[in-house]
């Protein structure tokens, strides 16, 4: 018997049809923040090479409320690029002791505390 | 097979009437599905199937769906209520509002109804040798020997019931011709942390390959409506790492080359 | 079914993702805090800045961290654009070889960067 088999299209638009694979689609959008932010780095180590007159430029570029308001949703992103990624990092993992798996919580933990840790490293060396 | 035969409730038994909406195929009369609506009276205790059969039973014998044991252990019965991928005897009616919607489970080809294809996961779980691959045989006169540490190691990916949610679930599976899906991943996994097992190198062919696990993006959606809390997509990530590992492990000096 | 190359990429990923999630909001609020004029006084300075980051550990931690958030996005960017409808097989090749050749030319523009510091 050869009746024929329906096969469905996923929508474009799939992501808009639930609200945990809309949270997923930010989560993936947040690439372009950490990328953006990484290619603006590489300019950062450009400019730096380029002497003091062209560092100050590019500090001053950042400044404009353009550039400011561009920063505050970056930052927004990467936080949630953040969130998640220690939502998600104990699942990558199996860890057990005896027969009981470590919760996720703790790993998670480990991972904030290592967040807070290196935060305020970076704030301590840039001078905040 | 005939639906079980329930008695028919009536609005003075303080049944209450849901109207249906179920999205039908019939491939001799239709080209594509099309939505078919029913008024059932429904008891409190009554789950989603229990209301199919009443449909069945005493409104239209033509509906087609697949069920059995009715207590959430054989797979059967998987589809999208609200367009949400279930168990349709695990959702009870009490739960839901007075429409509802029932379709066939998404990203798989729709044969009649409700009665979706299964060869993905079938030809999925061939694929990753889901059978224990023995590392040695066990010993004479003896059988094999497992901790209790050991078996919780792998336990929970042994609760898949095949019921295909996960496939429903997961973008990736549309998306992807090729994917074996979630629940062949999960179970090439289940075979993978068992102690008595060698053959994750084998399974690798499979699951390291491009219709693997690099398909999978960890949306995640495949655990959370897994009815057995099995976490696939757990056990597709770590099957990342390791099958990563091992892809540097062949390739370091002094490595084996496969 | 031969082994994918996948791993290439995804430990990369891995890593570069690890690192955006441990450092990127806290130097995000370095530079912001730098535009808002929050910061004390001369603590981005030319001198300052460029003396730290001259040192030869640090032009290493430089390009291994940059690059890696580099790889990170460009990979995360190329599944999504798979995930966003894009479904052929010449279509999905040519939005990888964007993402992953846009990552190494900027990995290139970083090295050269640091090189001549």
């Amino acid at each position: 018997m050869n009746a024929k088999v329906h096969y469905p299209t996923l929508p474009g638009n799939w992501w808009l049809k639930r609200p945990s694979y809309l949270r997923y689609m930010l989560r993936e959008l947040t690439c372009i923040a950490i990328g953006a932010f990484a290619i603006l780095l590489v300019f950062a180590l450009l400019r730096l090479g380029q002497g003091a007159e062209a560092w100050q430029a590019f500090r001053a570029a950042l400044a404009t409320p353009l550039a400011i308001a561009w920063q505050l949703v970056a930052l927004v992103f990467a936080l949630y690029h953040s969130v998640t990624w220690f939502a998600l990092a104990p699942r990558t993992m199996l860890l057990q002791i005896g027969t009981r798996r470590v919760p996720a919580g703790w790993i998670a933990g480990a991972h904030y505390l290592s967040w807070v840790v290196l935060s305020a490293i970076v704030l301590v060396l840039s001078g905040a | 097979m005939n639906a079980v035969s329930q008695a028919s409730p009536s609005a003075g038994q303080g049944a209450r009437i849901v109207t249906i909406d179920v999205l039908r195929y019939r491939p001799e009369q239709e080209s594509t599905p099309s939505w078919q609506s029913y008024a059932v009276p429904c008891c409190e205790e009554w789950t989603v199937l229990d209301a199919l059969n009443h449909i069945k039973d005493h409104l239209d014998g033509s509906l087609s769906y697949r069920w059995s044991c009715h207590m959430a252990v054989c797979g059967s019965c998987g589809m999208m209520v609200n367009g949400n991928p279930t168990l349709s005897c695990k959702a009870f009616m009490r739960d839901l509002p007075d429409r509802i919607s029932i379709a066939p489970l998404a990203n798989l080809g729709v044969i009649r109804d409700l009665v979706v294809q299964q060869n993905r996961l079938l030809d999925g779980l061939l694929a990753v040798k889901s059978w224990l691959i023995p590392r040695e045989l066990p010993p004479r006169d003896d059988q094999y020997r497992q901790t209790p540490a050991q078996l919780a190691k792998y336990r929970p990916l042994t609760m898949c019931i095949n019921c295909m949610l996960c496939y429903a679930a997961c973008p990736q599976v549309a998306l992807n011709e090729g994917y074996v899906g979630p629940a062949a991943l999960a179970l090439a996994q289940r075979y993978n942390l068992d102690s008595r097992d060698g053959g994750a190198l084998e399974r690798m062919q499979t699951t390291a390959s491009d219709d693997g696990v690099w398909e999978c993006t960890f949306i995640g959606e495949c655990s959370e409506v897994c009815p057995k809390h099995v976490d696939p997509a757990g056990a597709i990530q770590q099957m990342k790492l390791a099958s990563s590992l091992q892809w540097l492990a062949q390739r370091a000096p002094g490595g084996s080359s496969s | 079914m031969s082994l994918s190359n996948k791993p290439i990429v995804w430990l990369p990923f891995a890593a570069g993702g690890m690192l955006a999630a441990l450092l990127v909001p806290a130097l995000m609020l370095v530079l912001l805090l730098d535009a808002l004029q929050l910061l004390p006084p001369g603590s981005l300075d030319y001198p300052r800045v460029v003396a730290f980051v001259s040192h030869p550990l640090a032009r290493v931690v430089c390009v291994g961290v940059i690059a890696l958030l580099l790889w990170h996005a460009a990979h995360r960017l190329r599944m999504t654009v798979q995930d966003i409808g894009v479904r052929s097989h010449g279509a999905r090749q040519v939005a990888a070889r964007l993402c992953y050749g846009a990552a190494t030319l900027a990995s290139v523009a970083l090295i050269w960067a640091v090189v001549v510091l």
